[in-house]
């Protein structure tokens, strides 16, 4: 036997599907075909209201009911979406954050619902909060009782659920938002610190090995796939060591750096959607390549995501990649392949030195939950470098910056325009179904739970998880869970990063729009100004603080509130504030739904501002989003954000009737 | 567009109680001087004591402090007790622009949970402008002019030093926020580079004992420099919220104590004087005899005269001299 082929084929990672919409029918359905066509595990995407603990029929559910992800409001939800599924065999993974105690309580129920005990469960709860106040969006609490709910969750699981990775700790979002490998290495190590600080103080010390070993993590990787190797390498290395010196951990197994991964969605493109395909697999190779850093399940995003929601068939796409690298390539068959290599250790020392120095710097603000505000001011000024190089030309990407000419895509054709829809029915069906679920439970049992998750909620010292299983039990939903918990521990707004973001080195472009808002502002009388806001429970604020930042770099007085605003709180700021422009973010596709609902709000307040909307808005929205006021849309392949101002600020002088430049 | 009202008529509906018309009126005030001068000057003159018979209504409430120590969260709730009491509040959050750009990012605004319905809570956040830490120059006219119809009319800066100066020279009260452990504020004090505030609010009372020796060490310092007046109060701004019911007795006592009508014309001829400084710089102020022999100049003037109009007066007496 060589020492350069394994004595047998190494098994393949876990394949996935990040997939769930409409209802939990619908999605059992979707499912149970995607595990016909060979995946070996699930992921679970739950719809807004979900994640942020809301029920359909709240205000803020409006227009987001099954458009993301599946909407689970209670026991009977989870178990029609595991119907079938046999909950001793599966692997199931969450992307369930500030609910995951819930959502976790719920799974349980089902599993015993089918006769399956807690011990048997296998799978993933993401339950990683600080990457929601930095990235993603979907908190409902202040970081302290958020990190006290992960640190019980782990206290529970580690005894009662052994077999389940309570966090999935994700620097997945990090990237997404714009970090470097050196911050996306430093930010989520520094997550799992903080984490496992805060589990230290609820379990015995003995079992603070086993703790370390079930934590996971849920990277990310872009298409420099190289580096990207080099980074796993490097988080492999740094999180050994956190282990061995700062919880004494010795096992080896428990050491281990173990992670799932979904490949970068930052870098699909819009334009030329096809060159995607491409993108992915190579991200792929970069967390397969190396078997000392390879993958333990891997999901793939589909090549249409910049355009709308995947369709069944563009999923299976992703998986077939995934089939042909494991069974058909012969990468399973070798040792790690990187060993001795010059170029990889190079490149993982460079990584884990600067991922050192950050974490000093995340350290000396307190740790990861009081770094929030720095860290996310960190990010912002990364993505707004990324964008600038863009920009720029100095990073290329193909079919957007350059090589933009393309033949017609057949690809984006046909009746559903390449994309899947939400059955706009949907949202009702689901508030009726609800309104029949708390007909049909007993009032009684459910008043009990609620008193005894309020009174867990309240002492810091008992766990919050048998509290929630008893309520989920008791029929409970998923809003009345968390607004009894919204009782106990207040609300929260995370930092937007804007504030902190530094300026941008102005180019020649930047400086002539800067004198046109100048000259425009004089013809208004005041300073242009602009209300940058977010509807809906959608968290994904990257475009929306871009934007930001650049209308503050180019003279604009912007006022920005963050995220999860309903249509009447910015009705209400934009009247008060008095902008003279209105720029609308949404990626969760409840555009439809929301935005004309706020230009009418806006009109019936006498607010005569035009309105911009940008996201993840199809083709075929655009003439219905016109028809309702809205002044102009703009999609991913809308990069160039110098051009998108130029258009803002020309609209606004348009609309208040200021001449154009002499 | 639809046309704008007319300055006068704002200032009539102000004077009627009519809280709608805030937006309106910050748009006005904000406007460049060049191009409203004679409407802002209409407006000021209806909601003037003279057109009030006597002085505006509003409690006019400064609050300042680093940046950092969670005002706009105490904000937020300030303005739920305020509000839980039937007073109807305006809020004038002054952030600083990019010395860069001239650009700002407002973002006070986001901290301050407000009932989108509820006409009687309005907050406008503006940017301080050219002017280092300071006022933005149309936030002095804007606090006199909602003072006529809204209950309190808060003025919210950022800084230490510079800022609680100039805002004392438009509030009724100002309370400087501090956080527990900020030694530099017992320094500025001791040393006078910071005016002694009229209340000091402590943040973070969640944190217990820190809280409370935060709030000795201010009384001692306090009592050191001979200041009795001052109150020193603890507040949390999270759950469990604490403090806010002392917090507004404070202010109110403050208020209750104050010779409004000498607080008030102080507040006007300083805000003409500001505004005569921003107009014709350092140049013109020296023609008047400095700073201080401008505001001796305005003791002569009708106490009743708006700002603009003893703005008007201080330029005739350069322009004589």
């Amino acid at each position: 036997m060589s020492d350069h082929r394994l004595p047998e084929r190494d098994r393949p990672w876990m394949m996935r599907t990040y997939a769930g919409h409409s209802t939990a029918k619908k999605s059992n359905e979707l499912y149970r075909g995607n595990l016909a066509m060979g995946q070996t595990g699930l992921s679970v995407a739950f719809d807004l209201p979900t994640q942020t603990g809301y029920d359909a029929d709240h205000e803020l559910a409006r227009g987001e009911v099954g458009k993301v992800g599946v909407p689970v409001a209670h026991r009977g939800d989870m178990a029609a979406l595991m119907d079938g599924i046999p909950l001793d065999e599966m692997n199931t993974s969450m992307t369930i954050n500030a609910t995951a105690a819930w959502l976790l309580g719920l799974y349980i129920v089902a599993a015993q619902e089918q006769g399956v005990e807690a011990g048997a469960l296998q799978g993933t709860t993401q339950n990683d909060i600080i990457k929601e106040f930095l990235a993603r969006g979907t908190y409902a609490f202040p970081p302290a009782p958020s990190m006290r709910l992960i640190a019980d969750m782990v206290a529970y699981t580690v005894t009662e659920v052994p077999k389940w990775n309570p966090i999935n700790i994700c620097s997945y979002h990090l990237q997404e938002a714009g970090a470097t490998p050196v911050q996306e290495i430093a930010y989520a190590l520094s997550n799992g610190i903080a984490v496992l600080d805060a589990v230290r103080e609820r379990v015995e010390p003995s079992l603070m090995g086993k703790v370390f070993s079930r934590m996971s993590f849920f990277v990310n990787a872009g298409v420099r796939f190289v580096e990207e190797h080099a980074k796993l390498r490097a988080m492999g290395r740094l999180w050994e060591e956190v282990g061995r010196t700062r919880y004494g951990v010795e096992d080896p197994k428990q050491l281990r750096f173990r992670y799932g991964v979904q490949v970068n969605s930052l870098g699909l493109t819009e334009n030329q959607p096809e060159n995607n395909v491409q993108r992915i697999v190579l991200e792929t190779l970069g967390v397969t390549l190396g078997r000392d850093a390879r993958a333990r399940a891997i999901q793939l995003p589909a090549w249409n995501e910049a355009l709308g929601l995947p369709r069944p068939w563009d999923q299976q796409w992703s998986l077939r990649i995934q089939q042909v690298l494991a069974y058909e390539t012969d990468l399973l068959e070798y040792p790690d392949i990187f060993e001795g290599s010059r170029v990889m250790d190079g490149l993982v020392d460079e990584l884990a030195r600067g991922a050192r120095a950050e974490m000093a710097v995340v350290d000396e603000h307190g740790g990861a939950v009081e770094a929030v505000a720095y860290m996310k001011a960190a990010l912002v000024d990364s993505h707004r470098e990324r964008l600038g190089r863009i920009e720029s030309g100095e990073q290329v990407v193909v079919g957007i910056n350059r090589y933009a000419d393309s033949e017609p895509s057949p690809m984006a054709e046909g009746e559903d325009g390449g994309i899947l829809t939400v059955d706009p029915g949907v949202e009702a069906g689901q508030r009726e179904e609800l309104a029949r679920w708390r007909t049909q439970r007993d009032d009684a049992a459910v008043a009990q739970a609620l008193d005894g998750l309020r009174r867990a909620a309240a002492d810091d010292t008992e766990n919050i998880m048998p509290a929630t299983i008893e309520a989920a039990r008791a029929g409970v939903t998923t809003g009345e869970w968390a607004h009894a918990l919204r009782d106990a521990f207040g609300e929260y707004r995370a930092p937007t990063g804007v504030g902190e973001a530094a300026a941008s080195v102005p180019s020649q472009d930047m400086e002539r729009l800067r004198d046109e808002v100048e000259r425009v502002s004089e013809g208004l009388g005041r300073r242009l100004k602009i209300l940058v806001g977010k509807p809906g429970l959608d968290g994904h604020s990257n475009g929306a603080e871009q934007i930001a930042v650049r209308a503050r770099d180019l003279g604009m007085d912007v006022v920005y509130e963050g995220i999860r605003l309903t249509p009447s709180q910015i009705v209400a700021s934009a009247l008060q504030e008095g902008v003279h422009v209105v720029g609308l973010s949404i990626l969760s596709g409840s555009h439809r739904e929301l935005i004309p609902d706020l230009i009418a709000g806006l009109r019936e307040a006498g607010v005569e501002a035009p309105v911009v909307v940008g996201g993840i808005i199809p083709e075929a929205d655009v003439a219905p989003l016109r028809e309702a006021g809205v002044a102009a849309v703009y999609t991913p392949k809308d990069f160039d954000m110098g051009v998108i101002m130029g258009d803002i600020v020309a609209l606004v002088a348009q609309r208040n009737g200021v001449g154009a430049s002499a | 567009m639809s046309e704008a009202p007319s300055g006068a008529d704002l200032g009539r509906r102000l004077r009627d109680g009519d809280l709608s018309v805030a937006p309106a009126v910050l748009n006005l005030v904000e406007s460049r001087p060049a191009q409203e001068a004679g409407e802002v000057e209409a407006l000021l003159h209806e909601v003037a004591p003279g057109a009030l018979g006597g002085e505006a209504r509003a409690h006019v409430v400064g609050v300042t402090g680093p940046p950092g120590v969670g005002k706009s969260t105490l904000l937020s709730e300030l303005v739920r007790a305020w509000r839980e009491r039937q007073r109807s509040v305006a809020v004038l959050a002054v952030d600083p622009s990019s010395k860069r750009s001239g650009g700002a990012l407002l973002g006070d605004r986001a901290r301050i949970v407000s009932d989108p319905a509820d006409r009687a809570t309005f907050i406008r956040s503006t940017a301080a402008g050219d002017r280092l830490g300071g006022l933005a120059p149309a936030t002095r006219a804007a606090a006199q002019a909602l003072g006529a119809a809204f209950d309190v009319v808060v003025i919210e800066t950022v800084g230490v030093g510079q800022s609680e100066t100039e805002v004392a020279e438009v509030a009724d009260t100002v309370a400087v926020v501090v956080q527990p452990g900020s030694g530099d504020v017992l320094q500025f004090l001791k040393s006078g580079i910071m005016e002694i505030p009229d209340v000091l609010v402590v943040t973070k009372a969640d944190l217990g004992t820190v809280a409370q020796r935060a709030r000795r060490d201010l009384l001692a310092t306090l009592r050191s420099i001979g200041e009795r007046a001052t109150q020193v109060v603890c507040v949390s701004s999270v759950a469990p919220v604490q403090g806010f019911d002392q917090l507004i007795d404070a202010l109110d006592a403050h208020r209750a104590g104050l010779d409004l009508p000498a607080r008030r014309l102080a507040a006007r001829r300083a805000g003409a004087v500001a505004d005569f400084h921003a107009e014709h710089g350092d140049r013109g102020l020296r023609a008047l005899g400095g700073r201080r022999a401008a505001l001796r100049a305005l003791d002569e003037e009708d106490p009743a005269l708006e700002v603009p109009a003893l703005t008007r007066a201080l330029e005739a007496r350069a322009g004589a001299t």
